[in-house]
Parts: structure tokens; C-alpha cells; sequence
């Protein structure tokens, strides 16, 4: 009987989770689109203007004839949030929802081996789908899944400053990685950076970055502060939409920091493309869920 | 700025009138090409072999599509263009092989590559990252796809299309470089912005 009733509560997360795969694959968040709507308003470059419209207007077509915005429904990620898990059932159940939606939503196969390159064929395979599990104090289960293609992620990179660069450090490495990265990853980007801590904890921070919503301040003043600055020296540069020469280069700068060694300054940048696909499942105490 | 509707195969003479900002719409046969579907036609081409498909005049887009199997039949769900610098390296040489006339992608290529357009009389194209649902409603039937052994992505696809755009010609084969001059521009700014760094 115990044995019955976690096969049907994988079973009927795995559901939830294809659902929550195909909404993430064709229709981007509204702070998402609104921020690129800000965008088509305020660029001046004509040519700037073109790329906004259409991706504007893709992402209309995306919605209306039910199919995924991009090709590349990239890499899948889960971000699972609850005070205790179950973390056997909850990652078959992942695995088994990541296989059916790739054939249902579909998804593009994207998933291969390292150095033999050969295609699992089914976006899954050795760690992947990447899952990060979070405990925290709630009452609910949360799984946030992100689609990341490798436009963005070829473009990310870690610096180990030298300490005493201080903050002057860190606007000049983000600012010359956004110039660098120039129009590979899609930009108007979103650029996630992560502070401290040990360099796999620094790029944990950059990717907790990337799952708050934009426009979502970092809750410390000096942080949130930090952010705007960036936003505003950002998009000075002039890289533009798709790197051909505009005024939005970056929809949103967000920071995501652990305290770190007092000999080591390290900072990782995140790119995400414009095309910030993302969505999260609640899951009630109650049982009852919802997707957003 | 100007507007053409091309057909393929493309024309040396028609490719080298285009200029940098022209914007272009391209019918007939276009074929993807990434990453390890360039190495193989490299491979061919130092073998003395033949490629499966003619590219004379040819259209590569830098796509790695997202397509569906119905009733027996392929169907390109979603289509944009994938990062061309990856496809830096092999583009030169690719040139020299074949008489490719247009490359489609994002992000924009290397001054190696800048050349090799200039000397072989071809153009390279931009289309909007991301819009993917729009370039594939473009794509009228999958005609057929070779070398699947490389898996979906990387496969070499051969596409019919209409009107395939509105295609921004980013690099022509005059030099003019549509990503060189946006790069000049944001280096110059970064310096300033650096200098004024607090």
C-alpha cells in the first residue's frame, strides 16, 4: 500500500511537471515579456527596433499556435524548494516527466555526452536534468523548472578577482563581459551574477539570481543599489539587441552573494537570453497545485 | 537600404550587389549546418568526396531545428538561428570547398571569416535570435535530412522555403560589417565608462 501511493504521487508529479515544462517552453513570464515590451519602447536604433518587434511578435505566434519560442529548449534545470524531500521519488518523477514532454511538448533533443557527442535523444541523461534542491521553512513543495539554451551559458564565466578591486572590480569584469559576449547571447540578456563563497557556491549564487523574477530587487539596500548601477552602466555600452548597436543590452542585472574567503574575490556571470523561459509548480499541503 | 526577394541558387552577381542594413527574403532550398555537419563537409571535401547535397549557390543556416515526425513526415515546429561564432574556424575553409553563397545565423563571425566572404563573393545574414516559431512558419516541407547519425540538432537538413526573412545582410561581400562597427562603438564606450569608474 506505501509503495502504491508514491508511485501515484510521482505519477502525478511527473504530470504536473509536463505541464509546467511545455507552459515554461512557449510562454515566458510576464515580468519577461513586459521588461521587453519597456525595451521596444525606449530603443532608438532602428535596426535595434527590428529584433525587439520580432521577438515581439514571436512571442505571440509562440503562444497562439502552442509551440515552443526557441528552438533551443536547452538544458533543463529544476529548482525544488520544500522544509523535507523525498528526494528518490521526486527526482524519477523529473526524469520521467523531462522524457515525455520532450516527445509531447516536444522539446528539442539537446542533451549529449561530452566527448563522444552522441544525443541521449531524450534531453536526459548522466545528472541531467540538473536538479538543485533547496530546504527551506514552507509549508509548500515548489519546483521551478528553467530552460537555458547554450547561447547564453557559452558566453558565462567565472573571475577570481583579487580582493582588493573591491566593487570597482566587480562593475569593470561585468561590464567587459558584457561587451565581450556582444551579441551571442541574444541579448537583450539578462545578466545573473553570483559573489563569494567557493566557485561551484559562486555560480549557485548567479543561478539563484536567474530564478528571481525580474524586476525583483535584491532585499539588501548596498546589493539592490549595486544592481541598478549595473543595469544603468550595461546598457551604456551600446551592444544592443543581438549585438547590433542599441540602447537595451541588458533587461535586468541581478546579484546573488555568499560570504566568501578574505583572500579570494570570486565572480561568476550568468548570461540568460531575452528568451528567460521559466515556471514554477506550488504543491499544497492539501495536495492541490497550480503553475506560474 | 534596400529590400530583395532571392532565389535559390544563388547568383555570384546578385550576392554582391547586396549591402550591410539591405534586408533580404530568400525562397527555395536553404540547408542547416552546425557545428559537427561542417566538420563532416570539411572531411568530404579533403577526401575528394562528395557532400549528399549540391551547394552550389547555396544558403547554410547556422540551425539546429526543432521538428516533429507526423504521418511519416518531418515538420519543423521551430527554427531560429543558433550562435555563429562557433562555426568561426571551419567557415573559411568551408568557403574554399564549396561555393557557398550565403550563411544565415546570429551573433555575427570573425574577421577570418569577414575575408573569406569578401574573396569568395558570399554574404552572411542575421536573423533575430530566439524567433523561432516565425522562421519556421517560413519553412514550407522538410525535402529531406542527411547524416541523423550526428542526432536531430546537428544533422544536415535540407529545407524548402518562402520568402525566409526579413533577413538583415550583417556582413557583405564588399566588407562592410554591421557587428564590427556595433563592437568599435560599445569598446570605445566601455573605455569611457571604465575610466569613469568609481
Amino acid at each position: 500500500m506505501a509503495v502504491e501511493c508514491v508511485e501515484l504521487k510521482v505519477r502525478r508529479l511527473e504530470e504536473a511537471v509536463v505541464q509546467l515544462i511545455r507552459k515554461a517552453a512557449i510562454e515566458l513570464p510576464s515580468d519577461v515579456k513586459e521588461a521587453l515590451w519597456k525595451a521596444y519602447k525606449s530603443e532608438t536604433s532602428k535596426i535595434g527596433r527590428i529584433q525587439l518587434k520580432a521577438i515581439l511578435e514571436n512571442i505571440t505566434a509562440a503562444e497562439s499556435a502552442g509551440k515552443p519560442l526557441c528552438q533551443d529548449t536547452g538544458l533543463i534545470s529544476f529548482y525544488v524548494r520544500s522544509r523535507s524531500i523525498d528526494h528518490m521519488a521526486v527526482e524519477k518523477a523529473l526524469r520521467r516527466a523531462v522524457v515525455r514532454a520532450s516527445r509531447l511538448v516536444p522539446l528539442r533533443p539537446s542533451v549529449v555526452h561530452p566527448l563522444t557527442r552522441l544525443n541521449t535523444g531524450n534531453n536526459t541523461g548522466n545528472r541531467i536534468p540538473n536538479i538543485l534542491w533547496m530546504l527551506e521553512d514552507i509549508d509548500h513543495m515548489e519546483v521551478t523548472v528553467v530552460l537555458k539554451g547554450a547561447g547564453s551559458e557559452n558566453s558565462s564565466d567565472l573571475y577570481m578577482l583579487p580582493p582588493g578591486e573591491g566593487v570597482k572590480g566587480v562593475k569593470r569584469t561585468v561590464v567587459e563581459a558584457v561587451v565581450k559576449a556582444g551579441g551571442q547571447p541574444c541579448p537583450p540578456t539578462i545578466v545573473n551574477i553570483g559573489l563569494g563563497g567557493t566557485v561551484d557556491l559562486t555560480f549557485k549564487m548567479a543561478k539563484l539570481a536567474l530564478i528571481r523574477p525580474l524586476g525583483k530587487r535584491h532585499p539588501e539596500g548596498g546589493i539592490a543599489e549595486l544592481e541598478r548601477e549595473l543595469l544603468r552602466l550595461v546598457n551604456s555600452t551600446g551592444v544592443g539587441p543581438m549585438g547590433l548597436g542599441g540602447r537595451n543590452t541588458a533587461l535586468e542585472v541581478k546579484i546573488e552573494y555568499a560570504h566568501g574567503h578574505t583572500a579570494s574575490l570570486p565572480l561568476a556571470v550568468n548570461f540568460q537570453c531575452w528568451a528567460d523561459r521559466r515556471a514554477t509548480l506550488r504543491i499544497h499541503p492539501d495536495g492541490s497545485a497550480e503553475i506560474f | 537600404m534596400a529590400e530583395y526577394r532571392l532565389k535559390t541558387p544563388l547568383k555570384e552577381e546578385d550576392v554582391r550587389k547586396l549591402r550591410v542594413g539591405d534586408s533580404v527574403y530568400v525562397s527555395g532550398i536553404i540547408y542547416s549546418a552546425r557545428d559537427l555537419a561542417h566538420r563532416r563537409l570539411l572531411k568530404l571535401a579533403e577526401a575528394g568526396e562528395k557532400p549528399p547535397v549540391r551547394l552550389e549557390g547555396a544558403v547554410i543556416y547556422h540551425v539546429g531545428p526543432l521538428v516533429r515526425r507526423r504521418k511519416g513526415r518531418w515538420e519543423v515546429v521551430s527554427a531560429g538561428p543558433t550562435t555563429s561564432f562557433r562555426m568561426n574556424k571551419d567557415t573559411p575553409r568551408l568557403l574554399e570547398c564549396y561555393p557557398v553563397r550565403m550563411i544565415i545565423g546570429k551573433g555575427g563571425m570573425s574577421g577570418e571569416v569577414a575575408e573569406a566572404l569578401k574573396k569568395r563573393g558570399a554574404v552572411y545574414c542575421h536573423y533575430p535570435g530566439g524567433a523561432a516559431v516565425l522562421a519556421a512558419e517560413r519553412v514550407k516541407r522538410v525535402v529531406k535530412v542527411e547524416w541523423l547519425d550526428l542526432g536531430i540538432p546537428e544533422a544536415l537538413w535540407v529545407l524548402e522555403v518562402e520568402d525566409f526573412g526579413p533577413l538583415l545582410v550583417a556582413m557583405d561581400a564588399q566588407g562592410g560589417n554591421l557587428y564590427e562597427e556595433a563592437g568599435r562603438k560599445a569598446r570605445r564606450s566601455l573605455e569611457k565608462l571604465l575610466a569613469g569608474l568609481t
